[in-house]
């Protein structure tokens, strides 16, 4: 047995070993931003606290409360109707609010933005009625505003909320509620004075996930010129040329995201004080009489109609439509490229979470706890923040790595690392991590550790253990994970814009180089792949709505 | 950039004088020592110590709406700060790079004040907060939504060849701005050797090969823009628009206004 688990002199073994490896990557992006933000190149720091920087922290407030509210509004109403109310429609309409989960907030802007503009069918439709001609003969809502950035970002994360607000609501013990209706309270008092505060952890941590959703977002943002942080990193980046200035901007919004953490870390230890202890006690749903009845129904039909419903028809019309220009050789590459970045980083993502789960278990210390608590935080650093750590990060290591070859060997190993797939795949993985290890751990914890002991008994090492007994057990989860941090990567839009190699086009780039082009309807046919794929987790979480474990992992 | 020494690129092309002088300054480029080249470019279309080479060049013109703009109205970039245009003007990002490089040429010839000046004025009269690209501009003046726009002029020839947005180009005519004074602000494609250039004798024959009467015809005619080589023929649809002054401002000036120009769209929010 000491045979196979190799012991170092301190006491770690090859386990742990490989978990602060994978701490210290995933912690290394972040760690050089720091660095570099002190010391840039050119100081443009005055010039942009004079000038852009309150916009874009403005812009990205603005953005962020009016997303917040909007998916905030949203999902708890649905939440609460589908969980506390019987009406028409209601079994299938808790699924069908989970779809808008599957349209990525850029995909959903450049098809509304289509179906909506001057030249698009509606205000076609409407010049047609009413005889107006031009765009000053009329007011119609702009369709590229701040407004219209909230409702369609809202529209396709509010999920995030309801999902975890649903969850909150069928845990919640029914006596609360009914200890209030019978003091006479109105279904309405009793849900803002019971049930949501109750269910407030579970949707700060849900409205939480959303925002960082929203200030990740490049795609959105940029087609309604929108100055948000975001767009203000690519602008000092790429036509102010000024990687240092990238970096301190970074600094800004990495802030933003630590409050949303703060938000959400509060919110799961609150939500495990009032919900996790307890029986589960099945709620009887009230039935909703006339009028009420249909109301809640169309309230909950809404989010599905414009969220999915609308965006879907339009998808699918142009795929067809523009089906001969955009099924190219190039878009098959395209694909290929999606496909094999995706799939080579849930596998990677899935076997490390493995790894991490398990030595979590080996070591009930605190330090590997803590250590797959750093690798979980990639998911909250933003895409494009992610990536200018990258690029500084692995331009210096192959640089150094060459120079001490050339210096000792008098060869040199050229660049491994910087400019290929492979720093798109690395930011991936640092940014997905968490996905993976939230399932691969609620498999493991359903494994009881009887079966570790039983084993080790046997005689066999930790390794032959995984492999014999757990793999097994967790095949479900693993596959879980594979199949999200899939379909994450297949959306990923600004950490692939700022990464990839010269000639190499994933369909999330091809697309929003069709929406720049103003050519939107060319990249209808790989939204749909997108989109398609998106679906995917959602019928997982659908299979799985009623277990409120696997709702408190992030997810889609 | 961060590739350094490393990077196994030959031949680095880009768009904008702006992108061109940043390569050379970052060092990432090396002089390129070619008679061939020398003499099919013109010296204003190259760097002075040989680092990088123009391939093509295009103008920044103006578009204005058949339907309701006289022709005349509008002859030079100042008039855009008019306030006879209020409202009536559509642009793209005033960071985007060919925009920056028209306020850097506006700060070499009226100096930093005045094109502050001028920039803030054209922001005041502009119909619609900057976005969507050159296209989108053509197409906001057929819909109304504006009626003078600055566009690079190859745009225009990419849109009358093709169906779908011919109708929008159809609804502009062209001016080019500045005739009477200093000629059309110009702006260049480009490209350079890589420092470390891994394959340098068939970087040279590239190079050589695209400022030829061939690789430059083709440019001209998938790409409706000006070929650096003189005695090359254009498109037919530049060819309609006539010959014009082009604005002999040294590149080099644009270059180094740039940093300054793109504060400047910073600072009169252009983009708000």
């Amino acid at each position: 047995m000491e045979r196979i688990r190799v012991r170092l002199h301190y006491g770690a073994d090859v386990w742990q070993l490989s978990v602060a490896v994978a701490a210290v990557v995933a912690a290394l992006p972040v760690i050089t931003i720091l660095g570099l933000s002190f010391s840039p190149a050119e100081n443009i720091w005055p010039h942009l606290i004079e000038t852009a920087l309150p916009r874009y922290v403005g812009n990205t407030l603005i953005l962020v409360v009016g997303v917040g509210a909007a998916v905030f509004l949203t999902g708890v109403t649905t939440a609460y109707l589908v969980t506390t109310f019987e009406f028409p429609l209601r079994r299938q309409l808790e699924f069908l609010l989970l779809l808008p989960f599957a349209f990525p907030s850029y995909v959903i802007a450049y098809l509304y933005t289509d179906l909506l503009e001057f030249s698009g069918p509606v205000q076609g439709l409407l010049r047609h009625l009413f005889g107006w001609e031009l765009a000053r003969d009329y007011w119609f809502p702009e369709i590229r505003s701040m407004g219209g950035a909230i409702l369609l970002m809202g529209l396709v994360l509010y999920p995030y909320v309801y999902l975890m607000a649903r969850a909150s609501f069928l845990e919640q013990s029914p006596h609360y509620r009914d200890a209030c209706r019978l003091m006479g309270r109105s279904h309405f008092r009793t849900f803002l004075f019971v049930s949501l505060p109750v269910a407030r952890p579970a949707v700060a941590i849900g409205v939480a996930l959303a925002l960082m959703e929203t200030v990740n977002d490049i795609g959105t943002v940029e087609f309604f010129s929108i100055q948000t942080l975001s767009v203000g990193l690519f602008d000092v980046w790429l036509n102010m040329n000024n990687l240092g200035g990238a970096a301190q901007i970074s600094m800004v919004t990495l802030t933003f995201i630590l409050i949303l953490i703060g938000v959400e870390y509060s919110g799961r230890r609150k939500a495990r004080f009032y919900q996790s202890s307890g029986r589960f006690i099945p709620t009887e749903r009230v039935a909703l009489a006339g009028g009420f009845k249909w109301g809640a129904s169309l309230l909950c039909l809404l989010p599905v109609l414009f969220g999915f419903l609308v965006p879907m028809v339009v998808l699918v019309g142009n795929s067809v439509a523009y089906f001969d220009q955009s099924w190219t050789p190039a878009f098959r590459s395209y694909a290929a490229n999606s496909l094999f970045v995706s799939l080579t980083v849930a596998i990677c993502c899935t076997v490390l979470a493995v790894v991490i789960s398990y030595t979590k278990r080996l070591h009930r210390g605190n330090v590997p706890l803590a250590l797959s608590r750093l690798v979980s935080m990639g998911y909250a650093v933003p895409g494009s923040v992610l990536a200018v750590g990258i690029v500084v990060s692995l331009g210096w290591i192959d640089n150094s790595l060459d120079g001490f070859f050339r210096d000792r060997f008098g060869f040199s190993t050229g660049l491994l690392l910087s400019g290929s797939a492979f720093s798109i795949i690395l930011a991936y993985v640092i940014r997905f991590m968490a996905i993976s290890i939230g399932n691969v751990d609620s498999s493991f914890s359903k494994v009881s550790t009887s079966i570790d002991m039983a084993s080790r008994t046997l005689g066999y090492a930790p390794f032959k253990t995984l492999r014999l007994y757990h793999l097994p057990l967790i095949k479900g989860g693993a596959l879980t994970a594979v199949l999200i941090v899939f379909v994450d990567c297949m959306k990923e839009l600004p950490a692939t814009l700022l990464l990839r190699p010269f000639n190499f086009e994933t369909l999330a780039t091809h697309i929003y180089q069709a929406a720049s082009d103003e050519q939107i309807e060319r990249a209808a046919l790989g939204a749909l792949f997108i989109v398609l794929a998106g679906l995917i987790p959602v019928i997982l979480i659908s299979r799985t709505i009623s277990s409120s474990r696997q709702l408190f992992q992030r997810s889609g | 950039m961060s590739e350094g020494a490393n990077s196994p690129a030959d031949v680095l092309f880009t768009v904008d004088i702006g992108r061109l002088s940043d390569l050379k300054n970052a060092g990432l480029t090396q002089p390129v020592g070619s008679a061939a080249l020398d003499q099919n470019i013109p010296s204003q279309m190259r760097d002075a110590d040989s680092h990088w080479f123009g391939l093509t060049s295009r103008a920044r013109i103006i578009v204005a709406s058949r339907d309701r703009v006289e022709k005349g109205a509008i002859t030079s970039y100042e008039e855009l700060a008019d306030s006879r245009f209020e409202g009536l003007i559509c642009t793209r990002s005033g960071k985007h790079p060919y925009m920056v490089a028209l306020t850097a040429s506006m700060i070499s010839v009226h100096g930093e004040a005045e094109a502050e000046k001028w920039l803030a004025g054209v922001r005041d009269n502009l119909a619609r907060k900057p976005q969507s690209n050159d296209r989108g501009q053509v197409k906001a003046i057929k819909e109304g939504e504006c009626d003078i726009a600055i566009i690079n002029h190859y745009y225009l020839a990419l849109m009358l060849a093709n169906p779908e947005q011919k109708p929008a180009a159809d609804s502009i005519y062209v001016v080019f701005p500045n005739q009477k004074d200093r000629g059309t602000h110009m702006n260049i494609s480009g490209m350079a050797m890589a420092r470390h250039a891994p394959n340098r004798d068939n970087a040279l024959k590239l190079m050589e090969f695209l400022a030829s009467d061939a690789a430059q015809q083709m440019y001209a005619e998938l790409n409706g823009e000006y070929p650096v080589k003189s005695g090359i023929p254009l498109s037919k649809d530049v060819r309609q628009w006539g010959d014009f002054k082009r604005d002999s401002l040294d590149l080099g000036d644009v270059a180094r206004h740039r940093a300054e120009a793109s504060k400047m769209a910073d600072r009169v929010n252009y983009d708000g």
